[in-house]
């Protein structure tokens, strides 16, 4: 089975900054600091730095607790306890983590809220997740920011005016009620100065798998490189330095041909190049990897890592407008983009980075993006003729991944583009 | 005025037509005139009526509808309305239709926005960003900014922009027609054997697609007939349905649960009717002002709006309490997730408060109902057994309800 994965400085640095928050998680009433709970999409990092908050991300929580194979068991709890089997399995692993003692990652109990922030972002179910959340704890102040869809493929400046309003107007004076921290707005530009440079190296990071063979995978291990720019990261020094220092290793890799590190070792032979839409499934994440680099199959692009910010595109935060960024930000993150928005997203990243198919990975729980894939699907094949592949799973519940159905159909992927490649080749 | 068996046969057929006749008619009737389809839950149907349109509801396919070409478009974990939707739309079934209107229910209904401009279908699609944010001058702006968008979609296609008069009026003929629906409810709370749930259902369902003048004229003759001491008073409990305000439980299911012992005194079947509580101010000079405001201060609990300031479940208490049910039945679509998120939420507190209650999931397809009726059956039965260890819903404190306010 697999090796001991190999680790680069960068992974260190991550491993070093994510230990830090936890660390500092376990010690935040010594520390005097307030906990803040909101989710990726839409984070809004900066603005909790500013309060010295520290966050907590319930989503975070649950894919770790699926990598640590415990999900399955919280989400039992849950539905125990009246929560559905059809609903979406974060809510019901983070509720099940909850009635089990909230242990985290690190072995040690997570801090309770003084502070759920409701970044409404793409994502109904936030809304529902932290309703729940806060019957639960009904100390913690819920602060709602609700960010409009973009409906019509663009955010209009009434937009962008609501989202201000509700910064000015609730969510600042309830994080300076709860912190007892005044507004500091030139602290909020040096961190937004900070964000950008993340984003540019973010945005290079990824745009190298334009190289052949490809540098990186953009998927399973790309859920790792948008890990400290999407959890609480952003906008620190940190972070650039651990995006630095990726994309000088990963220029590294490209000086010397190297395709992109898996857990067992460097993938030899790159022999597809798929772009893929869906979030991952964490139950059984290298497993599920491992289909995929034993085939040659590398993702040169995903939906899954813009889900906390699209960067692609050119945006960036901007410290000279820093809450209208703030809520451009959270506008674009990419399940707030309407349905033609995401299929010209994805059509042009299987162009750019001159992809040999397109995958979909359904996740039950995930309406968010699951709702339209199809529609999606058919519309990209269409338009650029390019082989696509459908599988099934879920994010953290376990009981939704079938190993042989998703390898027998992605085998089956594989030996069509192969003949496709073979076809491709006669006819030249 | 007509017996009241006729404006039932009447309404059945109208709130069942897939090809929305009526609707289609009124529209060929005068030049200018434009039709926007609505999906669940609410739509303020007033700022289309002034615009010299009319709102239709589409409410999915229910149990009449075969789905071949819907089901390419979702999964099977994804609950059924969006596939019978886009059945109606590709057998052009609303072709006469000038633009759709989706609300903000959930992802689901969304997404379905973004597939129908990926279709192109109508000359316009907008998704109806409704506020989660409940300050007039923050949420509520922005509420009157997305009904202005709306306008201006009719506008491009019949070049009207309506008077603040016409908006007036518009608001008032609602207004009408929401005190005449709760008019029905307020009866059947006291004599709900005047009137089936089957047939309040089909008289408020037929209002979606037919214009509210008409609507009202029905509403009246109604309203005049129940007055009278009609039906006969059978031996069931009363409860309230919470959960069904998207996709629409089939028919015969809603006629089972009544059959099975029960009398629904309150639902929210069709929700986006009865969505605003009370009369929306119909004499300002800001009327989209004042729809706003309706929404913001007065509209009605749903799985579909932020509630941390207004607990739902001691909203749905005090409808249970006010209406003198005896329970609840939880009634959710497959896969809903507004709905079956909420169900935790609602059954832990309804444990704690004494509220007994049941909880089922059904499709719009599925009509067979053999094991909920059995399951209604006996909840029914179990609440008249315990009728010497009442559930003192009367005596339940609702005191966060009452101060409860957006």
């Amino acid at each position: 089975m697999s090796q001991e994965a190999q680790k680069e400085k960068s992974m260190i640095l991550q491993k070093e900054m994510i230990e830090g928050l936890f660390n500092d998680l376990d010690h935040a009433k010594e520390l005097g600091k307030k906990v803040c709970y909101t989710f990726v999409p839409g984070n809004l990092s900066e603005l909790i730095r500013t309060f010295d908050m520290l966050p907590v991300y319930p989503e975070i929580n649950a894919l770790q607790s699926a990598m640590r194979k415990k999900s399955g068991g919280y989400i039992k709890e849950a539905e125990k306890n009246a929560h559905s089997e059809d609903v979406c399995t974060y809510v019901k692993c983070d509720v099940g983590m909850l009635m089990k003692g909230n242990i985290g990652p690190t072995g040690t109990k997570i801090p309770e809220p003084d502070v759920l922030l409701l970044s409404y972002t793409g994502c109904f179910t936030f809304m529902k997740w932290f309703e729940t959340l806060k019957r639960e704890y009904p100390n913690a102040k819920v602060i709602m920011v609700h960010t409009p869809y973009q409906e019509n493929a663009k955010m209009t400046p009434q937009m962008v005016e609501y989202m201000v309003k509700q910064f000015k107007e609730e969510v600042i004076p309830q994080m300076e009620a709860v912190t007892g921290i005044k507004y500091d707005e030139a602290k909020l530009q040096r961190m937004l100065a900070l964000s950008k440079e993340s984003e540019d190296w973010i945005t290079k990071i990824f745009d190298t798998t334009k190289h052949r063979p490809s540098p990186i995978d953009a998927y399973f291990a790309g859920v790792y490189y948008i890990g400290p720019i999407n959890i609480g990261f952003r906008g620190t020094q940190e972070a650039v330095d651990y995006y630095k220092e990726l994309y000088s290793e990963i220029q590294e890799r490209i000086r010397l041909g190297l395709g992109p590190i898996t857990p067992e070792g460097e993938m030899k032979e790159e022999k597809y190049r798929l772009v893929v839409e869906g979030p991952p499934n964490w139950t059984s994440f290298r497993e599920f990897w491992k289909i995929f680099y034993d085939m040659g199959a590398v993702i040169v692009a995903s939906s899954y890592t813009k889900v906390g910010g699209v960067y692609d595109l050119g945006w960036r935060h901007d410290p000279s407008r820093p809450l209208e960024s703030l809520a451009e930000y959270c506008m674009n993150c990419y399940t707030n983009l309407n349905i033609p928005q995401r299929i010209d997203l994805l059509s042009k990243c299987i162009t750019d980075y001159e992809a040999d198919g397109y995958i979909t990975n359904s996740i039950k729980s995930c309406n968010s993006f699951s709702a339209g894939q199809l529609g999606m699907m058919r519309e990209i094949e269409d338009r650029l003729e390019v082989p696509v592949g459908f599988i099934e799973s879920d994010l953290v519940d376990p009981r939704y991944f079938s190993y042989s159905n998703i390898k027998n159909r992605l085998e089956s992927y594989f030996q069509m583009l192969e003949q496709r490649k073979i076809m491709e080749k006669e006819n030249v | 005025m007509k017996d009241l068996k006729q404006i039932i046969n009447e309404c059945k057929e109208l709130s069942f037509d897939l090809n929305f006749t009526r609707a289609k008619k009124w529209k060929e009737e005068k030049p200018g005139r434009v039709l926007v389809g609505y999906m669940p839950i609410y739509f303020p149907r007033e700022i289309i009526h002034a615009a010299g349109g009319m709102a239709v509801g589409v409410f999915g396919g229910g149990d009449r509808k075969q789905i071949i070409k819907g089901d390419a478009y979702y999964q099977s974990y994804i609950c059924h309305i969006p596939r019978s939707i886009m059945e109606l739309a590709l057998d052009k079934h609303m072709d006469h239709f000038d633009g759709f209107i989706f609300p903000s229910i959930c992802d689901v209904i969304r997404n379905l926005s973004g597939i129908f401009k990926q279709h192109k279908l109508g000359k316009f699609v907008k998704y109806m960003d409704f506020p989660q944010n409940f300050l007039p001058q923050i949420g509520g702006v922005f509420y009157q900014q997305e009904m202005e968008h709306v306008l201006e979609y009719i506008k491009e296609i019949n070049g009207k922009v309506p008077t603040t008069a016409e908006l007036n009026h518009s608001i008032d003929l609602y207004n009408k027609n929401r005190q005449m629906i709760e008019f029905i409810y307020d009866i059947r709370q006291d004599y709900p054997w005047r009137l089936s749930i089957e047939d309040v259902y089909h008289i408020v369902r037929a209002g979606t697609v037919i214009p509210v003048e008409e609507h009202n004229q029905i509403l009246e003759q109604v309203c005049t007939h129940i007055k009278e001491n009609i039906g006969v008073p059978q031996d069931k409990i009363k409860v309230v349905i919470s959960g069904a305000f998207c996709e629409q439980p089939a028919i015969g299911l809603i006629k089972a649960i009544e059959e099975a012992g029960c009398y629904v005194v309150d639902d929210d079947y069709m929700l986006g009717s009865r969505m605003i509580l009370g009369d929306i101010d119909a004499t300002t000079n800001k009327p989209l002002e004042a729809i706003s405001n309706s929404y913001i201060k007065q509209s009605q609990y749903s799985s579909s709006i932020y509630d941390v300031n207004n607990p739902k479940e001691y909203r749905l208490a005090k409808i249970v309490k006010e209406r003198g049910a005896n329970g609840v039945i939880f009634a959710a679509a497959s896969f809903c997730d507004p709905s079956l998120l909420d169900a935790p939420i609602f059954q832990n507190a309804f444990n704690k408060l004494g509220i007994r209650y049941i909880a089922f999931q059904y499709s719009e397809n599925i009509n067979q109902f053999k094991v909920i009726k059995e399951q209604v059956g006996a909840f029914s039965d179990s609440i008249k057994l315990w009728e010497d260890e009442p559930a003192a819903i009367s005596n339940i404190n609702l005191t966060a309800t009452d101060s409860c306010k957006h």
